[in-house]
């Protein structure tokens, strides 16, 4: 079957690759620069065609509080917003994560603290990757640099969600979320039937049928002993998640000398310095990180083997750099640019960056 | 072949629309593309500006510091992209507003009349179109009958009777420059 290119949206797309995943419910309330993902769901109306439910919220706490309630139900529920929305849910996070129930959240950044800018923004790179909420908990977190990307992590992330039983979130930024670019969206999936959910989610809140007690999903445990080994069942199934689900990609890397390390949109600024660096000669080249947590750090410590110094360039004032600092202990220099509130730099800003930190790299 | 093209003017004026008919058109010349807007408050007035890039091989960055070409619509934008455009590269204006008209000469220059053409043609919402037409006799990066298969599969059909008259529109722009 021939496959339609589209231009679109990375919101937009998300939307779209929502439905063609069988999602059956969405629920969120609308922010710049990711209002586009809720506008399109109610412009598909897919209600009418897969039966998802598309629900504006009357705040995000509440939208992270009915992805909690959807998910313990076994169904493929997802929210996205933007930083100061993201904020909101942290509560409801840390639930679905101690209930080790899958949901998909998508954080379009913009630039904070506070209410901050409209503008793009990787600054809650911590938030996203350290937990955020109370307690110890981590999700999967996939950094999208394309639309194509948002289309293809909305599955992604649903088939890690469901496979770990861990939320995960869609960590992409103003940029990502805002341009267009050729996308080709997946193929219309089912959306899954109870009989399916009960099969394959046997831990779901469904009701008590024949011959089996009730489930019960529950994030309060007064026992501190049973408290505990909750705490060590998430932590195997972080270790898990780590030990298989690092995602990366490299560019240039072979014969590099020196070594980008940037996500989402800001890898392809720096794979653009990267390329008109090339054609004067210098060996540069890049590691984008896919998977934020869990983090590529044996991938970084062996090219710190490798290069001579490491660039880490974020929208934010140094989040992601502590990762690659831990991976590289100490073997090379590694220093960090950064633009924050919405600013966002072009390819000379970054190349100029790597010279001002390694004026040896420009010879 | 790769061309990088900014359009920058006051929201209102079809900026971003412009861009987003050349990278449909783009995408039915079946290259790839990107366009990357300035999605701040600027419906509500302010300057706005879109970079596209139209290119036959993959597009590494949509946020670019230089440009082939820029095509500009008020003064403030000039003041910011004038500087932008690549040695050898092409700027078209509207000179309608501009006080401080370009001064560079290693790259080419165009005036193209577009606010007096519009009025002539009594329809003000074919303004950005004469200036793609302009924009597409200089860097024919796609041909017109892509964008106007573009336009069509963008416009809903209640709208398609206004087909001829942005084909009618391109085809001033070309005449202008």
């Amino acid at each position: 079957m021939k496959q339609e290119v589209q231009l679109m949206k990375g919101n937009e797309a998300i939307a779209h690759a929502a439905i063609r995943y069988g999602v059956d419910g969405y629920f969120g309330y609308p922010i710049t620069p990711q209002s586009e993902v809720l506008e399109t769901l109610e412009a598909l109306m897919p209600w009418e065609t897969t039966g998802m439910v598309v629900l504006q919220a009357e705040s995000e706490v509440a939208s992270i509080n009915m992805v909690y309630g959807g998910a313990s139900t076994g169904k493929a529920v997802m929210t996205s917003s933007s930083s100061p929305g993201i904020s909101l849910m942290q509560e409801g996070l840390s639930y679905i994560a101690a209930g080790e129930l899958p949901a998909l959240i998508v954080n379009v950044m913009r630039g904070g603290p506070g209410l901050g800018t409209i503008q793009p923004s990787q600054s809650d790179y911590f938030q996203a990757t350290k937990g955020g909420g109370h307690g110890d908990y981590h999700y999967i977190v996939l950094a999208p640099s394309t639309v194509q990307e948002m289309a293809d992590f909305v599955a992604l992330g649903f088939d890690l969600a469901f496979k770990y039983r861990t939320p995960a979130m869609l960590l992409a930024d103003g940029i990502v979320g805002q341009m267009m670019e050729k996308v080709v969206l997946p193929e219309q999936r089912p959306r899954r039937t109870d009989e399916q959910i009960a099969r394959e989610c046997p831990w779901a809140v469904t009701g008590r049928p024949e011959g089996r007690g009730p489930n019960v999903l529950t994030t309060l445990e007064l026992d501190s002993a049973r408290m505990e080994v909750n705490n060590h069942r998430y932590q195997a199934t972080y270790r898990k998640i780590e030990e298989n689900e690092v995602r990366y990609q490299e560019y240039f890397t072979d014969d590099a000398e020196y070594l980008f390390v940037a996500f989402g949109s800001i890898a392809r600024i720096c794979l653009k310095a990267i390329e008109d660096a090339r054609q004067r000669g210098i060996k540069v080249g890049l590691l984008r990180p896919i998977t934020l947590w869990p983090f590529p750090t044996k991938e970084i410590a062996r090219l710190a083997q490798q290069v001579k110094g490491i660039m880490v360039v974020e929208l934010n004032a140094g989040q992601m750099i502590e990762d690659v600092r831990l991976a590289v202990e100490g073997r090379v220099p590694v220093h960090h640019y950064g633009r924050m509130g919405g600013i966002v730099p072009n390819p000379q800003e970054v190349m100029d960056s790597l010279f001002a930190n390694f004026p040896d790299a420009d010879k | 072949m790769k061309k990088e093209i900014i359009i920058a003017g006051f929201g209102g004026q079809g900026v971003l629309s412009m861009g987003k008919i050349l990278a449909s058109a783009g995408l039915y010349d079946g290259l790839e593309v990107t366009w990357m807007p300035s999605y701040g408050p600027e419906q509500r007035g302010g300057t706005a500006n879109v970079t596209v890039v139209l290119s036959d091989t993959p597009i590494s960055s949509p946020v670019l510091d230089s440009y082939d070409t820029a095509v500009i619509l008020n003064q403030q934008s000039l003041d910011k992209f004038e500087q932008k455009v690549k040695p050898g590269g092409v700027l078209i204006y509207d000179p309608y507003g501009i006080h401080h008209a370009p001064t560079r000469t290693d790259i080419s220059i165009y005036p193209v009349e577009a606010m007096e053409a519009t009025i002539a043609l009594k329809n003000a919402k074919i303004y950005n179109m004469i200036l793609l037409g302009a924009l597409l006799k200089l860097n024919p990066v796609v041909d017109i009958d892509a964008v106007m298969t573009g336009l069509k599969k963008a416009l809903p059909e209640r709208h398609h009777h206004l087909l001829p008259a942005n084909r009618e529109a391109i085809m001033r722009g070309m005449e202008l420059v």
